[in-house]
């Protein structure tokens, strides 16, 4: 898979009112400055304003087309994104890869091309495959989103979750947060561990070690698989590893658990569904562990009773419903920096 | 303000200017309306905003009375923005009272070719139906484009396009002065 990045770097010494924002592509966050995550940050503030009025339309994006094209299931992720254009006077149109003519044999990039023939403006997508939109960026002039791509990263999932952690916390520095489940196949764990970290939050990870990247996986704990080559191929910003989940929470502000990916367990990669909810659901014991009001939060969709206790997903501590709706912000934001035309 | 050349231009108000000129204008706002009932001031980013505070607190000075303020970013608004020097970056749009039936009146810096306000308007009618909207500037530089005319003045510049106004205020520059500059031969 490509680490090329396409987005052009972003200038170090930002002043006030000028414009942190460079970029023509949302592919990922591993590039991104402190200064930019501030400015995605800031606009989303503006269309959390937005979406508090009675009528949640403003024309800023009037006149431009977006298109979703989503080779993968979703419901919050294109929802939001749908959301977030209407909302921004946008025309949306949503493409499902089922019944389009991918069913006929027609390649991504061919497929693109079409959207952008048609007058795509931003073209939000999701793909199977790690590394599909950076393909799909070096061919098109459209703004290009990603919205999520195989095992690699889900960029707007980690700023969604970066504002929400900032609504509750303030500035993420110097503060705990856990992130734990099914890390190695998580895009979610990927990009929030990049945005985390430049902004300068501890971030620790834990997970069996069969469920960790390559490159975290302690010493003699199941190295080296060899059918584990593509998160060998990615790199990381170093975080701290635990493979205990009681001891991870210890001190904990944050606690973020991810949705075990049961399509896994065909791997052999966990005894049971049973032995890992033991040992790593959260739940209100091992929260209790945690600060005073920590955070539970959760991508979705949530496996109750397995990654977190059914009480905690609905409790005062979850702010899971706030992360879905701060998505439609954030989605916003996002296609306003990126779609509203040539700077 | 960004990449702005160095200003050889000349001072056109003084920071004792700006001070009359806001004084003067909080009089009339108050005059126009006969009263403050259901008047509401609405600065507009970024300099608008501590000009419409600057107001209130003249009002609330003079006739001990204190009037909403509010903020707005037209952002979301605008027509022109590619060929804005503006970056991106959104501020805080706020409104302090549900504005159906108030006067509200809109604060703006520099009055250029009305664009502006009229985004400003479209916002403010966005948010409800004002019994009126007014329109302060403190300075009125000429060239619009749209049909909006200013109803309270700080001074009116006559400028050539090829001239800057430049606004600096204590809470967002350091210092009060309002500069003619020429612009450096781009666009």
């Amino acid at each position: 898979m490509t680490q090329e990045k396409l987005a052009a770097p972003a200038a170090p010494a930002i002043g006030i009112g000028q414009s942190a924002w460079k970029r023509r592509h949302l592919l990922d966050v591993d590039d991104f400055s402190s200064a930019e995550f501030e400015t995605v940050m800031t606009t989303a503030d503006a269309m959390k304003e937005v979406l508090g009025r009675d009528v949640p339309r403003v024309p800023a994006l009037r006149g431009k087309t977006i298109i979703t094209l989503f080779y993968e299931a979703s419901t919050r992720t294109r929802a939001s994104f749908e959301l977030a254009g209407k909302a921004l006077g946008a025309d949306v149109i949503n493409i499902a890869a089922g019944g389009s003519s991918v069913d006929k044999g027609e390649s991504l990039v061919d497929t693109v091309r079409t959207l952008q023939a048609v007058g795509a403006d931003a073209l939000v997508m999701r793909h199977p495959a790690s590394g599909a939109p950076y393909l799909v960026a070096r061919q098109i002039h459209a703004a290009v989103i990603n919205a999520g791509d195989g095992w690699h990263a889900h960029p707007t999932q980690a700023l969604l979750d970066l504002f929400t952690i900032r609504a509750h916390l303030g500035d993420v520095r110097g503060r705990r947060v856990v992130i734990v489940g099914d890390i190695a196949h998580s895009r979610v764990a990927r990009s929030n561990i990049w945005a985390l970290s430049t902004m300068g939050a501890e971030v620790v990870v834990c997970a069996p070690p069969t469920l960790l990247p390559a490159g975290m996986r302690p010493v003699g704990a199941n190295g080296g698989r060899p059918d584990d080559d593509s998160s060998e191929a990615l790199a990381m910003p170093s975080v701290q590893v635990e493979t205990n989940l009681d001891g991870a929470v210890e001190g904990a502000e944050v606690v973020m658990a991810l949705r075990l990916q049961k399509e896994r367990m065909q791997g052999g990669l966990l005894p049971s569904l049973r032995e890992y909810a033991t040992l790593y659901q959260l739940n209100e014991e091992r929260l209790s562990r945690a600060r005073t009001g920590a955070l539970v939060m959760h991508p979705g969709p949530v496996n109750e009773g397995i990654e977190i206790a059914p009480s905690l997903a609905g409790s005062l501590q979850s702010v899971i419903e706030e992360q879905v709706a701060n998505g439609v912000a954030i989605r916003m934001a996002v296609l306003y920096l990126l779609a509203r035309g040539k700077p | 303000m960004t990449g702005a050349a160095p200003p050889d231009g000349h001072v056109v108000l003084s920071a004792d200017d700006i001070r009359r000129a806001v004084r003067r204008i909080a009089h009339e706002i108050v005059e126009h309306n006969r009263g403050l009932s259901s008047v509401a001031l609405v600065g507009m980013h970024t300099r608008g905003v501590p000009l419409a505070r600057r107001l209130a607190d003249a009002i609330l000075e003079f006739e001990g009375e204190s009037i909403p303020v509010g903020e707005l970013d037209i952002g979301l608004y605008r027509d022109d923005i590619p060929s804005l020097e503006l970056g991106p970056r959104l501020q805080r749009t706020e409104m302090p009272v549900d504005i159906d039936g108030w006067r509200v009146v809109l604060v703006d810096d520099v009055l250029y070719t009305g664009r502006s306000i009229r985004a400003a308007m479209d916002a403010l009618t966005d948010f409800g139906r004002p019994a009126s909207i007014q329109l302060a500037v403190l300075v009125d530089r000429g060239h619009r484009e749209l049909p909006i005319r200013p109803d309270y003045i700080g001074k009116n510049i006559p400028t050539a396009l090829q001239e800057n106004v430049q606004v600096m205020l204590q809470e967002t520059d350091g210092l009060d002065e309002v500069r003619l500059t020429r612009k450096e031969g781009e666009v």
